[in-house]
């Protein structure tokens, strides 16, 4: 009976209701939305740092992220680090901004990322058209898809400039979106530095592989020890530092949280007032509930599941409008992200957002006379 | 044989409002009631009858004085543990019926034993009898909106007598109906304290009502200024003034 009289209650005013919906709906979707972004821009900057196979990150010193480390180590600390007790493989990596010059004229930046792909260190993913093998043929470079037009070009077999050298499309990838706005373009290690005009032994990262058995920790003091130069920096430290450089220091990812503390502060606002002002529509049926000897208990509940049914409604439409915005944001530049863990903190954030709204309302009933049952 | 009181209530004081506005609404009442007799609380408005209605359901507190129901004593009790009393031994009735409009006539009733921990098949089962039982079988799905008053009070009887309460209290049960409802209201009450051995009290001062009652107490300025107490024996229908009655048995 308690959901009955909960549910007639919100169908009861059916403005209200709708007043209520709109409340939650606009909450989700604006969370989601947001976190949404949030997720997704972690996934971009991070995706090519998840890609690469390396248990420990031999960084220059200070890098700050994924793109902007700067081409600064070379074969010695390669040698230093194969050295090391406990390393199986040393994969050199080149990460560098670089500026594309487009066919027809005009230029934009990209992030050209060398790598040989035997060595299993980055390979590109998602490849659409073309092959690894394509990649490694003479001026190859790969880019992804949605960036074709930013970048001038129409497709696989269109030619450009990076920095130094010319370079052919021959692969193209699919999803693979840089946060930076700067695409990615894979090439050879060999290739990159000739782009970039670098020393033939000139290395961003080195990704190190342990071998089995071998301590994380201890492999890594040994090479901090030893690199000088260089951090050394487990996977997830790495992961952590582009993060909080793309979406803290730059306050990106502040925005997009501040963003969702917003929607929900105005869902629980807006569910708080209608679930109040229903409460006390309703006051002289909760006396008589209350008269008739029901324990303050049940009335919370009645109200509690007003709150729960509004949640689960609110939330399944919401829900279907997020992922309509989802789905319509697949192509842009920042494609939205909803995982099922994200679906079930919105779920959760829901319940507790019209849990918090319910509480003004269980104050009001708290405080009811029943003995106003006989005044009416 | 006498019989065990049900509800006591001695010299019970309740005072309203505070320093010049301070009213005492119920002036010493000492009371009981009794199973099987169904019991009119009458007086002019505002002599205290509905205030100590209130005191005697457990729904108000006295100033001072003691109450038991059910043999227990509730001075002192909190909210929740009244709450409690009157969800075991008694069922309220009242003047505007307060049904829930959103809910159907059997909802209504099922909500009063879903409080009391009753629910599922039980429930609708009972609740579907007592409708039955005031005559209202045919109007289960009924919500109250589409009932007439009397068909809503007597939806509200059934309510209070769903959960086998010991007590029932009616406050002005026959206010706000035409004759032939407040008739049919009365005799459900009466039957109610007869048949099923409840203990009725209705406050009223609807003369209409004196021929159902077993006992009479009257109230004035919060005291209790008399009571009569119909014959054993006498129950005729024709025969509607307690007076009247008293009289034929002379």
């Amino acid at each position: 009976m308690i959901l009955t009289l909960a549910l007639r209650n919100l169908l009861h005013d059916r403005i209200r209701l709708a007043v209520t919906l709109i409340g939650i709906l606009f909450s989700i979707v604006l969370v989601a939305v947001q976190l949404g972004m949030y997720i997704g821009s972690s996934k971009m900057i991070t995706a090519n740092i998840d890609r690469a196979d390396a248990d420990l990150w031999v960084t220059p010193f200070g890098a700050k992220s994924f793109e902007d480390g700067g081409v600064l180590l070379s074969e010695r600390e390669r040698h230093q680090a194969l050295a090391t007790p406990g390393v199986q493989s040393v994969v050199p990596l080149v990460v560098s901004f670089a500026e594309w010059r487009k066919p027809e004229g005009g230029s934009s930046r990209v992030v050209v990322i060398g790598s040989d792909f035997e060595d299993n260190g980055l390979v590109p993913w998602s490849l659409s058209q073309g092959t690894l093998e394509d990649i490694k043929a003479p001026d190859a470079i790969a880019v992804d898809q949605s960036y074709l037009s930013e970048l001038g070009i129409n497709g696989i077999g269109d030619t450009a400039q990076v920095a130094t050298g010319r370079v052919k499309v021959r692969a193209l990838t699919e999803g693979v979106r840089s946060f930076t706005q700067s695409p990615y373009a894979y090439t050879t290690l060999n290739r990159a530095r000739q782009l970039l005009g670098t020393g033939s032994d000139s290395v961003t990262y080195l990704l190190v592989k342990l071998a089995p058995g071998a301590n994380v920790e201890t492999v890594r003091a040994n090479l901090a020890s030893r690199l000088n130069s260089a951090d050394v920096l487990t996977t997830e430290e790495f992961r952590e530092r582009s993060l909080v450089q793309w979406l803290f220091k730059t306050g990106a990812g502040l925005a997009l949280i501040g963003g969702a503390l917003l929607g929900s502060l105005v869902g629980t606002v807006i569910v708080a007032q209608t679930l109040y002002s229903s409460t006390k529509d309703h006051i002289h049926e909760f006396a008589t509930l209350r008269a008739l000897g029901s324990s303050k208990g049940y009335i919370h509940k009645v109200i509690l599941a007003q709150a729960g049914l509004s949640a689960v409604i609110g939330y399944a439409l919401g829900m279907i409008i997020a992922l309509l915005v989802l789905y319509l944001s697949r192509n842009s530049a920042l494609p939205l992200v909803m995982t099922p863990g994200l679906a079930f903190w919105l779920f959760a954030l829901t319940v507790g957002m019209c849990a918090i709204s319910a509480l003004s309302a269980i104050v009001k009933v708290t405080k009811i006379d029943p003995a106003t049952v006989f005044s009416r | 044989m006498t019989k065990t009181p049900v509800l006591q209530c001695e010299n019970v004081v309740k005072e309203l409002g505070q320093g010049a506005g301070r009213v005492i609404a119920v002036n010493g009442v000492s009371l009981e009631l009794v199973p099987g007799e169904l019991t009119l609380l009458m007086g002019p408005s505002g002599s205290g009858k509905t205030t100590l209605l209130s005191i005697l359901g457990g729904i108000m507190t006295p100033t001072s004085g003691t109450l038991k129901i059910a043999g227990q004593s509730i001075t002192g009790l909190s909210a929740e543990e009244l709450a409690k009393i009157r969800r075991d031994h008694i069922g309220f009735i009242f003047q505007s019926y307060n049904l829930f409009p959103t809910l159907s006539a059997i909802e209504n009733v099922r909500i009063a034993l879903d409080v009391r921990g009753i629910t599922g098949y039980a429930a609708t089962s009972r609740a579907e009898d007592v409708l039955r039982d005031v005559g209202l079988g045919h109007r289960l799905t009924n919500y109250p909106g589409n009932l007439s008053g009397g068909e809503q009070q007597r939806v509200a009887v059934a309510r209070a007598i769903a959960s086998s309460p010991s007590i029932v209290l009616a406050d002005e049960p026959t206010a706000a109906l035409d004759g032939e409802n407040g008739k049919a209201v009365m005799e459900l009450l009466s039957r109610v304290a007869r048949e099923q051995n409840r203990s009725v009290l209705a406050v009223t001062h609807d003369n209409r009502t004196l021929g159902y009652a077993d006992r009479i107490v009257r109230i004035e300025d919060g005291k209790i200024v008399g009571e009569e107490r119909r014959p054993d024996g006498v129950n005729s229908p024709e025969v509607t003034d307690l007076t009247k009655r008293r009289k034929l048995h002379a």
